[in-house]
């Protein structure tokens, strides 16, 4: 479990995130909503640690990650596992070397254990075969796929996806999708994903967060997101007229 | 202020990359793929720039030495001490900064730009060292090599012109290469050399690593960090000169 208490950070003038507090759920997909500039990536970046908020506390477990030394956050940061949007897969590396990277750096395994682990999570996301082909070499659905298994090769505690349906076909995105809330329910992560796609919030959306003006608006699974009066998230949401529509047919069906 | 700035955050990237690495045994690899990247890679461009280098110092050098009291060893003399004194260390130091470092500062910046430094950081890899120091100890290692290189082929190619256009006689020329030798020349210029080799190294990964935006933002970093790197290696080459040789 991932908890968030009174987090703040601003940049210059400029104040992003506004005492946001919020708890991140084990074994569920948490998904995070916003409008761009709403300040979630930097909300997911303070988790991670590329920011250090100015006020506020993030414990993973308990343990709270900016008040520790660099070596406490080390041992943190290998229980991590991130998607990237643009996947972040490393260039000169092939598939298999770039799943392996994890494990090579820290996992103390043989160089057959390493492969033979990559494989496995490789195979766990449907990616057989590929094991020479550089990341330039892959579509986009499937880099999402392999950075899906880098994130799972060192058996995280916590997933954190920014955006993982982005420039995705709507049949791809439903399978990165599933393939997250496979994961998140087999390994009992907890999984913080970033999203714009109102699809998938709507579809598999288990503990929602609207950020509002770099505020914490709203909290709830997607029942409660259906029903929900809160003006800036219905605009925000149900922007579409489809939207709207759907909303109004899944309101008759709960 | 902006200058302090950049040189504040500069020693303190220093300090990331001279941080403690994670595994040690795999930055051996690391190194090897970058001496073959930043220095073997490079043989080529130094071996040509040398031998047309030392061609033209020798030319010029005869050209402008015709009074009948100057003897004409003075010609294969002066070729010498002005190549390894000076051009071989530092003219191509500063091409290696051109090459080399806008390589660097363009690899280091892309991989800043596509998040892959971030999630370098995010797995708990100190980013700066894995990425960084790798190509400092290359460089600092096979600079050297392709100078002294550089040193062989340009002295070749003021031999070679002295034989083919008789400028000076080769004799001549051989002679006034062995005269007044003082090994120290090649150890002072070998300091510049190493130094050189960090300036361009560090300075170019430091531009790259501290690069956001996007791919318009990656060639001002690599532009930037060509002209900064041999700003920093002229100032460098004057401390050590009055340093070493004063």
């Amino acid at each position: 479990m991932i908890e968030v208490i009174g987090l703040s950070k601003r940049f210059g003038n400029a104040q992003v995130l506004t005492d946001i507090t919020a708890t991140f759920a084990k074994g569920v997909v948490n998904q995070v909503i916003g409008k761009s500039g709403s300040g979630k990536s930097v909300l997911a970046k303070c988790i991670v640690g590329l920011h250090r908020p100015d006020a506020g506390r993030v414990l993973y477990d308990g343990r709270p990650f900016h008040e520790l030394d660099l070596g406490e956050k080390r041992v943190i940061r290998q229980e991590i596992g991130m998607l990237f949007q643009s996947s972040a897969l490393f260039d000169s590396m092939t598939v298999l070397d770039n799943v392996m990277f994890p494990l090579r750096m820290f996992a103390g395994m043989t160089a057959a254990e390493m492969v033979k682990r990559a494989r496995f999570c490789l195979e766990r996301v449907n990616i057989v075969g590929k094991d020479a082909l550089y990341p330039a070499e892959l579509s986009g659905g499937m880099q999402k796929r392999v950075g899906i298994a880098r994130a799972i090769a060192m058996n995280p505690k916590y997933l954190f996806c920014d955006e993982p349906n982005s420039g995705l076909d709507p049949q791809t995105s439903i399978l990165i999708d599933e393939l997250i809330k496979e994961i998140t329910e087999e390994y009992g992560t907890t999984t913080i994903v970033i999203t714009h796609d109102m699809n998938s919030v709507i579809e598999t959306g288990q503990n929602i967060l609207f950020l509002h003006t770099g505020r914490c608006w709203w909290t709830g699974d997607r029942k409660a997101l259906l029903a929900s009066e809160n003006e800036e998230l219905r605009a925000f949401v149900f922007a579409s007229e489809l939207m709207r529509q759907a909303r109004r047919g899944l309101l008759g069906q709960v | 202020m902006n200058i302090l700035y950049h040189i504040g955050r500069y020693f303190e990237f220093l300090s990331h990359v001279f941080g403690r690495p994670e595994r040690s045994s795999l930055y051996g690899r690391r190194v090897l793929e970058e001496i073959d990247q930043l220095g073997v890679k490079s043989l080529g461009i130094v071996a040509l720039l040398s031998v047309f280098m030392g061609a033209v110092i020798t030319i010029q050098t005869a050209s402008n030495i015709d009074a009948a009291w100057i003897p004409r060893y003075v010609v294969g003399f002066t070729a010498r001490q002005s190549v390894i004194l000076e051009f071989s260390p530092t003219i191509i130091s500063l091409i290696l900064a051109g090459k080399v470092g806008s390589n660097i500062a363009a690899e280091v910046g892309t991989m800043r730009v596509k998040e892959q430094i971030d999630a370098l950081d995010i797995m708990g890899v100190n980013s700066a060292s894995y990425l960084i120091l790798p190509k400092v100890i290359a460089a600092m290692l096979i600079n050297p090599f392709l100078i002294v290189i550089s040193m062989f082929l340009s002295i070749f190619g003021g031999w070679t012109v002295s034989a083919l256009t008789g400028v000076v006689a080769p004799n001549d020329y051989i002679q006034g290469l062995q005269w007044d030798f003082d090994p120290f020349t090649v150890t002072y210029a070998l300091i510049k050399t190493v130094v050189f080799a960090f300036v361009i190294t560090s300075v170019a990964a430091y531009h790259g690593y501290h690069t956001k935006g996007g791919a318009l933002e990656v060639g001002r970093s690599s532009t930037t960090a060509v002209v900064f790197s041999s700003v920093v290696i002229l100032i460098a080459n004057y401390l050590l000169t009055q340093l070493l040789l004063i």
